[in-house]
């Protein structure tokens, strides 16, 4: 009963998603939403905004700065949570000092 | 490892891998390329280092008082670049309003705080790279 009530629930999920999928906009070309003024605004005013020739350089560590930094911050927290995990003990020994209690 | 062939083909090639890391992350801006992809092959070169000559030797090179302060060190130089905008420009990570020079289209010195933040970032990925490597292997060894 319960793994039928799953299916018929991810059967209606897959349909919505499905239905989502196909109002999406399509092979619309330059009427596509992405294809907007800030495509242009980069590409016209970036080296005079930023002076730097590489519009991705300047996209990712000027207009989106706080993005990259995100990132950064990102890869900071996974090496604390991997090196909390993995890195061993100074002291292996008083770890297994007095278990019983 | 221990073959004489594959030692010095890695002696020959790692200076060449890790200047052309330098020169990714500091052409950032005039070239394809930048902080993470540079950072990416200088900690790679540190990785084949640690492969070919073991964690030991590779310890000394890059033990792990060198990685917190690399760690640390990446995220404060781009942290503290920012800050300078909050001061001058009002505005957190401004670059043209903080008054950072732009200096001349397709130099190297050109840019203003882009080169800067790229060499943090890379800074952070080479040492993100090459500690979560020798974290696994120091694991192994337990």
């Amino acid at each position: 009963m319960r793994k039928w009530a799953l299916r018929i629930l991810f059967f209606m999920l897959f349909m919505l998603m499905s239905y989502s999928v196909l109002q999406m906009p399509g092979d619309i070309g330059l009427d596509s939403p992405a294809y907007n003024e800030a495509t242009h605004h980069y590409i016209e005013e970036s080296l005079g905004e930023t002076g730097a020739i590489n519009i991705i350089a300047s996209i990712l560590t000027d207009y989106r700065a706080f993005d990259t930094l995100g990132e950064t911050i990102v890869l900071f927290t996974s090496i604390i949570a991997v090196i909390s995990i993995l890195r061993p003990s100074a002291k292996p020994e008083e770890e297994e000092a007095p278990t019983d209690g | 490892m221990d073959d004489i062939i594959v030692k010095s083909i890695t002696r020959i090639i790692i200076p060449f891998v890790q200047l052309y890391g330098i020169f990714i992350i500091l052409h950032g801006h005039v070239s394809p390329g930048g902080g993470f992809s540079g950072g990416a092959l200088f900690g790679t070169s540190l990785i084949l280092y640690t492969l070919i000559f073991g964690v030991d030797k590779a310890q000394k090179k890059f033990s792990h008082r060198v990685s917190e302060i690399a760690e640390s060190g990446g995220i404060l130089i781009y942290l503290s670049i920012g800050v300078i905008g909050i001061f001058t420009a009002g505005y957190f990570l401004s670059n043209k309003a903080a008054g950072f020079p732009l200096g001349e289209a397709g130099s190297l010195l050109s840019g203003g705080m882009i080169p800067l933040l790229m060499i943090g970032v890379g800074i952070k990925v080479a040492s993100t790279m090459v500690t979560l490597f020798h974290t696994l292997i120091m694991e192994e060894r337990l």
